[in-house]
């Protein structure tokens, strides 16, 4: 690996973290908007025109506030939760293809940080590492709504993963590779893998709600039962790492659901528009188009959140167990028998 | 028992169906009412910027008149602070000197006219009771402060500004 490349690829590492975090920003502000428009309101409107500074307000309140860490509190775990829920929140977009391999002047790389042959597992393992900075926050909080919290959260992640790896399978199987590079490359044009797979893709986003802990999934930070949950005692910018980690999680498998069911930076007509544009513009386009499609997945999460109630937690574990693993299971058996017929 | 009223309805509980047990139907179709109100328009009035018109016959803070000539039509009668039932009026009268003829329309005048809002109900019994149309609750409604000793309102809140010659 020459200099040129390294200092391509840290230039990427740098644009991607801050694209996520800007991001997560705006999807704060984007929640109460489409809160707001969802049940016929204005929405915040008084910071900047639209109210669009407003979530550098609501940050400027959060590092403002004061600092507090209850006495009876593991002070070093107290501050690990909110700091491991933001880093495995941030790196889990290191193997996110953002778009084809683009020309600039003389240099030709991949808009992708690392393509490593296992993508979609790193991405699992990273996921599932998010549980333990809700895990190590409610417990070193010595509160037992916080605790009660952080339960929930853990035994929620645990059985919709099983759901999620599952459909996941069959997904793979059309594939044949764990490399989100190689996915995104195979669904070319219209052949997304949403078309194949509809029942994968509808489990995948069931427990994509799950694992970012959205509503109807919320219950780790069910106001009405545990006051806020595993973050009942934080305050300041702890707090807000944490629900910004929520934030940067609802991009990223955003990301992944695009990538894997959805196309990824394909679409349809794509050729066309990369002979007439030139190797630099053209894989831009493509990366502009994920961004749509992941923006319109960030939408659907809060349109959903602003529909429906919370699950009850014994529906939410009886929807896990006894409706989504059969249901997945089931898909891979008709799915390895739909291609040994049309092998 | 029968009910009288003929509005009784019994409620019942069966047990779901399959396809409400899947919840995606419901979810899809709420999914489509919310989306509606999406495109609808707030309800919202930006409060300090835009302001709701009061109904015609609102009865909001009381203003003392002044006649064609611009003088004061309140007698001090009292007779509006005996019709109210807050009890939130209370005045002094005076009689008129020579030379002030252009103020006070009457031969006697109120010197001190106060009404403490937060006594008032609204009700406009004083503006009923009043034989010289010299009150009216046609104005806003009252402004917020900080202490209760503000929301005595003399007459230099209440009586209307002077005609301009």
């Amino acid at each position: 690996m020459g200099t040129a490349e390294i200092i391509i690829k840290i230039v990427l590492v740098v644009i991607i973290f801050a694209i996520s975090l800007v991001i997560a920003m705006y999807s704060t502000y984007a929640e109460r908007k489409i809160a707001a428009f969802l049940q016929d309101r204005v929405g915040p409107n008084r910071a900047g025109p639209w109210g669009i500074l407003q979530p550098l307000a609501d940050g400027g309140k959060m590092f403002l506030k004061e600092e507090i860490i209850p006495t009876n509190a593991s002070p070093f775990l107290f501050i690990a939760g909110p700091s491991l829920a933001i880093m495995t929140a941030c790196i889990g977009s290191a193997v996110i293809p953002w778009g084809q391999t683009i020309t600039i002047g003389s240099y030709t790389f991949d808009l992708q940080v690392t393509d490593i042959n296992v993508g979609i597992l790193y991405i699992f393992g990273v996921v599932s590492l998010g549980v333990y900075g809700i895990m190590i926050g409610g417990w070193a909080s010595n509160n037992k709504y916080s605790l009660l919290g952080a339960i929930r959260a853990a035994s929620q992640n645990i059985s919709y993963e099983i759901a999620m790896g599952l459909s996941i399978i069959a997904l793979l199987m059309i594939t044949g590779t764990l490399s989100l590079k190689e996915i995104a490359a195979q669904q070319h044009g219209w052949h997304w893998n949403v078309l194949y797979q509809p029942v994968g893709f509808l489990l995948f986003l069931i427990c994509a709600f799950a694992e970012t802990n959205r509503s109807p999934f919320d219950l780790p930070e069910c106001e009405t039962e545990l006051v806020g949950g595993y973050h009942t005692e934080y305050s300041s910018m702890k707090l807000g790492f944490y629900l910004f980690a929520e934030y940067i999680n609802m991009f990223i498998s955003s990301a992944v659901m695009a990538t894997l069911y959805w196309g990824g930076y394909n679409y349809p007509g794509m050729d066309w528009v990369l002979a007439h544009t030139g190797p630099t513009i053209g894989p831009l386009i493509g990366t502009i188009v994920l961004f749509g499609k992941v923006f319109l997945f960030i939408f659907f999460f809060m349109w959903v959140r602003w529909t429906i109630p919370r699950f009850r937690y014994d529906q939410l574990m009886d929807l896990g167990w006894k409706v989504l693993i059969p249901l997945a299971i089931a898909n891979i058996i008709v799915t390895g028998i739909v291609m040994q017929f049309t092998k | 028992m029968e009910s009288l009223s003929n509005k009784k309805k019994l409620v019942e509980s069966k047990p779901l169906n399959l396809l409400e047990r899947a919840y995606l139907p419901a979810i899809a179709k709420g999914l489509g009412i919310t989306i509606k109100h999406f495109f609808k328009k707030p309800v919202t009035i930006a409060y300090p910027e835009e302001k709701r018109e009061y109904s015609e016959n609102f009865r909001g803070m009381h203003s003392l008149k002044r006649d064609e000539n611009g003088k004061e039509r309140c007698t001090a009668c009292g007779l509006c602070a005996l019709s109210c039932p807050a009890e939130a009026i209370t005045m002094i009268a005076a009689e008129r000197q020579k030379g002030e003829e252009h103020l006070y329309r009457e031969e006697k005048y109120a010197a001190v006219y106060e009404i403490n809002m937060l006594r008032c109900i609204f009700c406009g019994l004083c503006e009923e009771a009043c034989p010289k149309e010299a009150i009216y609750l046609d104005g806003s409604h009252v402004p917020s402060d900080y202490l209760r000793k503000d929301f005595i309102y003399g007459k230099d809140k209440l009586v209307e500004a002077p005609l301009n010659q």
